[in-house]
């Protein structure tokens, strides 16, 4: 440690380029740090699949361009030509719709659960029996109830997100810390009107993570609700190239389910950093 | 009868009886206390003599099991703004700048905004932490909270301040400015004090009257009225006195437990 510093002592005192050690070469180094792997991953992808027409996988430039094909066309003119923001559309107002669906039953159900004590016994035991049954379990019956199409992905990525908002909405409103109670009593703060000044801002942390948690385990479901069915999504267009053995867009479809979950997660954590800036763990 | 002479509060024979697993623990028993407006009183005594107890009685966040717990002569049945209660652990609301939690009982009672601003900035000035006033609870050091504490309970005209042990958690230096700002706030504003500890050194330099308590079960053993003038020198030899005797009182109850 001392070594290295004092090695950037040395540097900004003889004065060569003085800003790019202080102002772009911290910025710069995680960045390089975070694109070594991938890199090196695309190197060996290249290495093994170029130049070798019976490979499984199509090599790196191959998938390139059928991205560009998927989103812009003119490169190969099929049936997948530009259509990337249909099925973009499709997927990402599925995840929103449905998260949103489970946002505004759970945060209500999970606050009741959470500060009623009728309520919890009445329904929570129910929760937590179907709470092990995995989503993707739910999917059969899902196309039985709702038929095949979107309307079971919808209801998938629904049932996805509910549960961890609910679980992480009733463990917050639960473990408000008691002196905070006592602290509003006693400066006159009583009865609902401590609900929404004490109880809801302390577990406003643990809403968030549920919230979190719901959002990206929504874009894992999306893709398997759409497997069956659907006509358009991100899902539906893997399925469809791997039937036809379009393994470049089968990769391609990932390769925008992963940018798309992850631009998702980042404005999530955008939106926490405001409204949690008090919270140690999260400003 | 006027004012003056109805106590501010007032602990009649007061008792209290938890029962726990089915057993029954007596934390305090026929517990008598007048405590005259103005007044500083400390409660000093060993851990499990009930002054914790007596205290959160004060407050309406316990009830007692016997006897009667009176302010201006009126039973008290719950918590409420005229009795403001400063925590060992702050309390502090920790999404609320300092600002909004001295702002918090005001607001919760509906004062005009503008009122409440006023308010806020005069305790602000009070305590001391004008620079301070945008910052939230987890970026302030011990001594910081436990002024906002206080300021957040004068902010809200209590009449009565209860403090449990609220210096017991801060470093020595941190401790004695706040207890000379709290004397200072106190004969500034004729503020009534009743304030916990097990500190001697504290309880003397405090107090207009050291109540001491004893475990076992708790109960109130005597009174002692401090007539040493203020500021109080707690290197003088009248302040020695008192602590000598305080402390021969209080450990009394140690060896009559231990034989």
């Amino acid at each position: 440690m001392t070594t290295l510093a004092s090695r950037d002592d040395d540097q900004t005192l003889s004065g060569r380029g003085s800003s790019w050690a202080t102002t772009w070469r911290p910025r710069l180094k995680p960045l390089l740090l975070a694109a070594t792997f991938p890199v090196a991953m695309l190197v060996l992808w290249h290495v093994f699949t170029v130049g070798r027409p019976g490979s499984l996988i199509p090599p790196p430039h191959e998938v390139w361009l059928e991205l560009q094909d998927l989103a812009f066309g003119g490169i190969n003119d099929d049936a997948f030509s530009r259509t990337l923001h249909i099925h973009l559309l499709a997927s990402v107002s599925r995840v929103y719709g449905g998260f949103a669906l489970a946002l505004v039953v759970a945060l209500p159900l999970g606050m009741l659960i959470g500060r009623v004590p009728l309520v919890r016994q009445v329904i929570d035991p129910t929760l937590q029996i179907l709470r092990p049954v995995p989503v993707t379990a739910w999917l059969p019956l899902a196309m039985i109830l709702f038929g095949l199409g979107p309307r079971s992905a919808f209801f998938l990525v629904f049932l996805g997100a509910f549960y961890p908002i609910l679980v992480n909405t009733v463990f917050g409103v639960r473990s408000v810390e008691p002196r905070l109670f006592e602290a509003a009593a006693m400066l006159g703060c009583n009865g609902s009107a401590q609900f929404f000044r004490v109880v809801l801002p302390a577990a406003l942390p643990s809403i968030f993570t549920g919230m979190r948690l719901g959002l990206g385990f929504a874009w894992v479901v999306i893709v398997v609700g759409e497997m069956t069915g659907v006509q358009t999504g991100l899902g539906a267009i893997i399925m469809e190239a791997r039937q036809l053995s379009r393994t470049e867009i089968v990769i391609s479809g990932m390769i925008v389910i992963g940018i798309v979950g992850f631009l998702s997660d980042q404005l999530v954590m955008l939106l926490g950093r405001r409204l949690l800036s008090w919270s140690p763990s999260h400003g | 009868m006027a004012e003056a002479t109805i106590p501010i509060l007032e602990m009649k024979n007061v008792g209290k009886t938890y029962s726990q697993n089915g057993r029954s623990i007596e934390a305090l028993r026929g517990a008598n206390l007048r405590v005259k407006k103005g007044e500083f009183i400390c409660l000093i005594g060993a851990s499990g003599c009930g002054k914790s107890t007596l205290l959160r009685m004060a407050a309406g966040f316990e009830t007692a099991t016997q006897g009667d717990n009176l302010m201006w002569g009126v039973p008290i049945s719950g918590p409420g703004p005229s009795r403001g209660m400063v925590f060992q652990d702050y309390g502090l609301f920790p999404w609320l700048n300092v600002r909004d939690n001295i702002g918090f009982g005001p607001t919760s009672r509906g004062r005009p905004k503008a009122e409440i601003r006023e308010t806020v900035d005069h305790f602000i000035d009070l305590v001391g932490l004008q620079r301070f006033a945008d910052v939230y609870p987890h970026q302030l050091s011990g001594g910081m909270k436990q002024r906002v504490a206080i300021a957040r309970v004068l902010a809200n005209d209590a009449e009565v301040v209860l403090m449990d042990e609220p210096f017991g958690a801060l470093d020595a230096m941190t401790r004695e400015r706040l207890q000379d700002e709290l004397v200072e706030i106190w004969s500034r504003t004729g503020l009534t004090v009743l304030f916990v500890t097990h500190a001697i050194d504290e309880a003397i330099f405090l107090a207009d009257r050291v109540v001491v308590m004893s475990p076992g079960p708790g109960r109130i053993d005597n009174e002692y009225s401090i007539d040493l003038p203020r500021p109080r020198d707690t290197a003088s030899a009248e302040f020695n006195e008192w602590r000598r005797l305080l402390s021969s009182q209080l450990h009394s109850h140690h060896r009559r437990k231990a034989g």
